[in-house]
């Protein structure tokens, strides 16, 4: 049964160009892929460490700097790739210290806080970054000599990374790193009696969540060829936050649906409904009061709920036939 | 050489001493009862053994090694294990999940992200052993939520007890036990090998006095009565602040 759904959706991921005729749904598609690579890189923490951050803009954001500057100002996408991932984990290797000297709130703050800097550099900065003129990326990488500039094109290749970043998440959570971090969030004090080094286990997380971070940002620089600094504002880290909370913490699909929600209700019910964002507002008001868990579980509760209640009422119905 | 031996341990909480110049040593085997009324410091001192709380003086040796730098996480690698006066489990997974993190905790294996969990046969055997030790077996795959407070605490001891401690720290076993339940724990302890070394708080005489061979009294930090069953009861003491006569 699961493995015949993990076939269907990668059917349909693979067959969507197909039957997207419009260019411009494709590249919304594209888009929810970045962002729920983001999602779930921040449900890492969020879902699986029990750490809330409102930085990861942050990292998002000095990855696409970093790959949109040395592009620019180097040569080569393959070393500016490379160079920007290394670049945005040593920065998210600074981050994992600064913030970790806290939990609940306080890391919250920190992150907040090391978020508004980046935000504050990029603004600035205006040598280095450009400011709010942003740092344009003159054309999309050819990897192996195939050319990404077309809205199918990208979305095979953002397909490909999402799908990696998945299934690294999906090994991820099941191994025995997995358990120890789930653990770190439930009862910290009782894994550190058990011989765990809780502040390095989060460390570890906290380097893989800003790796995958990074890579979503890359991609996201590569698809708008344009950074600036909105990239790194609070509403960035607040929306991924969001996608996160809305889709279902600590589950594979939440984010991914967090993701879509978000980004059609940005880019496609914005076109048709001007308050959309009161919209926005509204659904993840119903999703707090009807799935406080989010929408994948609260959607698999309801579903599950339902079919019981009609297996009741068939049930009912043959006890009270029987009866007769 | 003494299993456990503490020499002149302090802490206090700002001007709140909680232990002082404490001094108490076990035996290899032994099994010591520590008693007290509320606020003697006893689960404090359990506190300062496995280095969850920093003492202001006095050393802490586990068989005859210095572990008062020690940090806390490394003190289960030394044989050194505990079990929570309030129960302190994981509670969204399984009682098998539960005990898996306790073996994990000193296995190699826990910083493997490539690994499935559920494939690691020989720790699903090795934690399933653990459950079995404590009549749980049949429960293994329940989720904790799911299971009654005597369940969790005998979970508790099984964690504790999978990691193949040298020195077992019990913290009110039988808090909040029904009768039956308090045999069923009872028994249990009373099966752990003489290689394991329990020292064990506990409030219930009736039952406690019964598995301890050393009792040591507490009060206000300090260790004011210490000896045998029958030393420690007639002592006039431990009948003026414990027993209150």
């Amino acid at each position: 049964m699961r493995r015949s759904a993990i076939a269907v959706a990668l059917l349909v991921l693979a067959t969507v160009p197909l039957w997207v005729a419009s260019g411009y749904y494709v590249n919304i598609i594209s888009q929810i892929l970045i962002w729920a690579i983001l999602a779930l890189a921040l449900n890492v923490l969020v879902g699986y460490a029990g750490l809330v951050s409102l930085g990861h803009a942050g990292l998002f954001g000095i990855a696409s700097y970093a790959v949109a500057w040395l592009v620019v100002n180097a040569s080569g996408y393959l070393a500016a790739t490379l160079a920007a991932i290394a670049l945005s984990l040593a920065a998210v290797a600074i981050f994992a210290v600064l913030s970790l000297r806290a939990t609940g709130i306080g890391f919250l703050m920190i992150t907040l806080a090391l978020g508004q800097i980046l935000w504050g550099i990029a603004y600035r900065w205006i040598g280095l970054t450009g400011g709010d003129n942003g740092i344009s990326v003159p054309a999309r990488p050819m990897p192996l000599g195939l050319s990404l500039a077309g809205s199918t094109a990208f979305y095979y290749a953002a397909l490909l990374v999402f799908l990696a970043a998945m299934l690294s998440m999906a090994v991820f959570v099941n191994s025995p790193f997995g358990a120890s971090l789930k653990g770190t969030r439930d009862q910290p004090r009782r894994m550190t009696a058990l011989g765990y080094n809780v502040w390095l286990i989060r460390f570890l997380a906290f380097l893989f969540s800003g790796f995958w971070s990074g890579i979503a940002g890359i991609l996201y620089a590569y698809y708008n060829q344009f950074v600036s600094p909105q990239i790194l504002a609070l509403a960035t880290s607040a929306e991924a936050l969001l996608m996160v909370i809305a889709g279902g913490t600590g589950t594979l699909l939440g984010p991914i649906a967090g993701a879509a929600l978000v980004v059609v209700m940005k880019n496609v019910a914005s076109a048709y409904i001007e308050r959309w964002n009161f919209v926005l507002g509204a659904i993840f008001v119903a999703i707090v009061i009807f799935m406080p868990e989010g929408l994948v579980p609260g959607s698999l509760r309801l579903g599950r709920w339902g079919w019981a209640v009609m297996r009741g009422g068939r049930l009912a119905r043959v006890a009270d036939e029987g009866r007769r | 050489m003494t299993a456990l031996e503490i020499r002149g341990l302090a802490k206090s909480f700002g001007g709140l001493r909680v232990t002082a110049d404490l001094d108490f040593a076990v035996a290899p085997g032994e099994r010591r009862l520590i008693i007290g009324p509320n606020g003697a410091g006893k689960t404090t001192l359990f506190n300062l053994i496995t280095g969850e709380i920093k003492p202001n003086a006095g050393t802490i040796r586990l068989f005859g090694r210095d572990i008062t730098a020690v940090p806390c996480r490394h003190r289960p690698h030394l044989g050194l294990a505990r079990t929570y006066q309030i129960i302190t489990l994981f509670p969204r997974d399984s009682l098998l999940r539960n005990v898996m993190l306790s073996l994990l905790g000193l296995s190699s294996l826990r910083w493997n992200p490539f690994l499935r969990l559920d494939r690691q046969h020989a720790l699903i055997a090795q934690a399933r052993d653990a459950l079995a030790r404590v009549g749980l077996a049949a429960l293994a795959d329940r989720p904790l939520a799911q299971t009654s407070y005597g369940e969790r605490r005998r979970v508790e001891i099984a964690m504790a007890l999978a990691q193949r401690p040298k020195v077992l720290l019990l913290d009110e076993p039988f808090a909040g036990l029904s009768v039956d339940e308090r045999a069923d724990v009872r028994r249990l302890l009373l099966a752990i090998p003489r290689d394991i070394t329990l020292v064990m708080i506990e409030h219930d005489m009736d039952v406690a006095l019964d598995l301890a061979e050393r009792i040591s009294l507490m009060y206000f930090g300090e260790i004011i009565v210490e000896g045998s069953r029958a030393e420690v009861v007639a002592h006039p003491r431990t009948k003026e602040i414990y027993l209150g006569e």
